[in-house]
């Protein structure tokens, strides 16, 4: 008998590849539970976003042509990154204007990519995960998502279908965490000092879990805590949507 | 102004390190940005307002020139003069040659970016003509020999007890021997002093927040109302502005003015918008007796047709700036001219030339909150981009990025070496970190641990895993 549910191709981003492979256990963990058959196209590495926003639109243009190609085909494209699917969404289209050929496909590539939070809600119509956390969580809205994907009340519908979790806000949490992708390296003295704001507004909550869904923001805000000596544990927000909290939290010791 | 755009970096350590400054950016959130907030909060048809003034703004820049001569016409036909100028140094000599018809010793002068961005206060001073400067914020920067940090709030960089210091050491020529510290208190002395200046200047300069072609008249916007005793009481008044200004009509000109205080201070309206028309008129009270408008391009017309077009929808509200993490942390000298934030990293470049400006275009985390809160929608993160791709182009980015950012590139279009190598790295990197969880450093990798711990790896990558663990991989 075929197979009737949709098929998602994950892209699961080149930081959760190499920093944090259980985000995209989780990832296709709640994609199957939202009806969804996953699949892992092996021709991926990343959305080329370092390369465009460093101004090589040769190269971005050359890494973008590569991920229209191998997630041709698939019903849906899915990336627990709201930064990676804006890149697909928004910006290859605009890489292609000039080449009608590939401007078709990627407008084709960008109908059918989604961030994986928004989809599951919006797309999926998932109201609750079934998940548990006990405890204080607060979410960040990640710049991308937030701006260029409209994520904001996807992420906290679905935390508060969590038993046990109590979401609070931070105040302004639409504040940028100051990563910025290659920028926190180009300008770490600027980045390490927005991204303190950032840190200062997350302890001052009293929440003992901070949650986004962007892996690059993550990082850097579970890095600048640790290196306050903060004991605020940091995840990606599929990690608990998914019940998969076993492991370590980003930047914690085993 | 003399630009430091290119030592950048050494601004920003500068900044970083002044606890004054520190204590005073932290009134652009609470004063700007909540207000900002919630005076569109207010108004429910705030967004489509926005929407108008954008389309408003794009119909003046596809029809500008026939704008610019119905403008001259009426300023012509109300008694005025319009001088149109090129370049900075035209403009700085059309203002000179003005103020020598009248004899001038001193010139009041209103709020006005393009007098910074023509350097006008240092020539009008080498050439016999003392400068006044009369807004508050541009009066106490006058006194501390400092450009502006913010184009709305141009001494925001300076707390309370500088002013209070400042005013003691300027005004004790005028017999001044107590240090004030109550805000009411330093705005009146500011005011006693300024007062017989007001009288005694021979020229009123002005900048202009708009120009309106149907009826020949300037526009300004103040809290205080110092732009009007600057153009009304002396025998001149010379408007200084750059022609993207002008708009068609009164009602045009109402409807950018209801989105530009609510997204520059969260007012509903400035407490000040004054119509200038002409000079005084034969039944008038009171007014200049000469009226000039100095219509400055330096460069504006050649950016109509390109990428950077949308920049000249800008009203210099400030929003811009007020929003942008990279500001609230460095302020506005770090930026290292004239306009700084995200519209000085999307704008100075044409003016300074991308060598020069490089770093401006660099340093934004593309958050894109500076578009999100822009009244005109001018799409900033993208023009920045615009930027980046020039000196990537122009070899202006340093070398040591380009050789990195080549050589990821070449293994990210090449994802079976591609995963062979990050299979490698991050096996190496997983062991390393293990039972540790992040390194507080790592070599090559000091940008980072700078100030942060770098979150170790697991030790082996999620496509490894996923096959591992019998996944579907087409």
């Amino acid at each position: 008998m075929p197979d009737a549910r949709p098929t998602v191709a994950l892209f699961v981003t080149c930081l959760v590849d190499l920093f944090r492979p259980s985000v995209g256990f989780a990832a296709a963990k709640l994609l199957e539970q939202a009806g969804c058959r996953v699949v892992v196209p092996s021709v991926q590495t990343c959305c080329g976003q370092p390369a465009y926003n460093s101004g090589a639109r040769a190269d971005a243009k050359a890494i973008a042509a590569q991920v229209i190609a191998a997630f041709a085909g698939f019903d849906y494209v899915v990336a627990p990154s709201g930064s990676c699917a804006g890149m697909i969404r928004d910006h290859y289209p605009a890489l292609f204007a000039g080449d009608p050929v590939l401007k078709a496909k990627a407008d084709d590539l960008a109908r059918r990519t989604w961030e994986l939070v928004s989809f599951l809600r919006d797309e999926r119509g998932l109201t609750d995960v079934g998940a548990s956390f006990p405890g204080r969580v607060t979410y960040h809205d990640s710049c991308s998502g937030l701006r260029e994907l409209g994520i904001k009340a996807q992420p906290r519908d679905l935390l508060n279908s969590v038993t046990g979790l109590e979401l609070v806000e931070m105040h302004d949490p639409e504040a940028c965490c100051g990563f910025g992708g290659t920028f926190c390296i180009k300008y770490p003295d600027i980045s390490v000092d927005i991204v303190s704001r950032k840190t200062a507004a997350i302890v001052a909550t009293g929440a003992g879990t901070m949650l986004a869904g962007d892996l690059g923001c993550l990082m850097n805000m579970a890095g600048r805590l640790r290196r306050e000596g903060s004991d605020v544990k940091v995840r990606h927000v599929a990690e608990v949507l998914a019940g998969m909290t076993d492991q370590p939290a980003i930047g914690d010791a085993d | 102004m003399q630009t430091t755009a290119l030592n950048f970096k050494a601004n920003v350590t500068k900044a970083l390190g002044n606890a004054n400054l520190r204590q005073s950016l932290k009134r652009v959130e609470t004063n700007w940005v909540s207000r900002r907030a919630e005076a569109a909060a207010r108004l429910p048809e705030f967004e489509a307002l926005r929407d108008q003034a954008r389309d408003i703004k794009n119909h003046v820049l596809a029809h500008l020139d026939v704008y610019l001569e119905r403008f001259e016409q009426n300023v012509i036909a109300n008694g005025g003069q319009v001088h149109w100028c090129k370049t900075p140094r035209e403009a700085r000599e059309t203002i000179l040659a003005l103020c020598r018809t009248v004899d001038a010793k001193t010139a009041t002068k209103g709020k006005s970016m393009i007098a910074e961005e023509i350097a006008l206060n240092p020539f009008l001073s080498e050439n016999g003509v003392e400068p006044v400067e009369t807004d508050l914020g541009e009066y106490i920067i006058q006194l501390a020999d400092e450009p502006p940090s913010h184009i709305v709030g141009p001494a925001i960089h300076k707390t309370k007890e500088e002013v209070s210091d400042l005013f003691l050491e300027h005004h004790r020529k005028y017999g001044q021997e107590r240090r004030i510290t109550d805000d009411q208190e330093l705005v009146a002395e500011a005011r006693k002093y300024l007062r017989q200046r007001y009288f005694d200047a021979d020229v009123g300069i002005t900048g202009a927040n708009l120009l309106v072609a149907e009826t020949g008249s300037s526009v300004i916007v103040t809290n205080e109302g110092n732009g009007d005793l600057t153009q009304t009481l002396p025998k001149m008044h010379i408007v200084l502005a750059s022609l993207e200004k002008v708009v068609p009509t009164l009602e045009d000109a109402m409807t950018i003015l209801r989105v530009l205080a609510r997204s520059a201070t969260g007012q509903e309206f400035s407490v000040y918008t004054t119509f200038s028309t002409g000079p005084r008129r034969a039944a008038d009270l009171d007014g200049p007796g000469e009226y000039h408008v100095v219509l400055l391009d330096n460069g504006r017309s050649s950016m109509l047709g390109t990428e950077l077009q949308d920049l000249l929808r800008c009203i210099r509200c400030g929003a811009c700036m007020n929003h942008c993490p990279v500001y609230q942390s460095v302020g506005g000298h770090a930026y290292g001219w004239v306009y700084p934030g995200p519209i000085g990293a999307a704008l100075d470049p044409h003016f300074l030339g991308i060598e020069e400006a490089q770093h401006l275009p660099n340093a934004s985390t593309f958050c894109g909150r500076c578009e999100e809160v822009c009244p005109m929608r001018i799409p900033l993160p993208k023009i920045m981009r615009h930027w980046r791709e020039q000196a990537f182009s122009s070899d202006v980015t340093p070398p040591l990025q380009r050789i990195g950012l080549g050589l990821w590139a070449w293994f990210a279009k090449r994802p079976a070496l591609y995963r062979l190598g990050a299979r490698l790295g991050i096996g190496v990197l997983g062991r390393l970190g293990r039972g540790r969880g992040s390194f507080s450093s790592l070599p090559l990798a000091g940008g980072w641990t700078k100030g942060r711990d770098l979150p170790a790896p697991a030790g082996r990558i999620f496509q490894d895993l996923w096959k591992a663990r019998g996944g579907d991989a087409s």
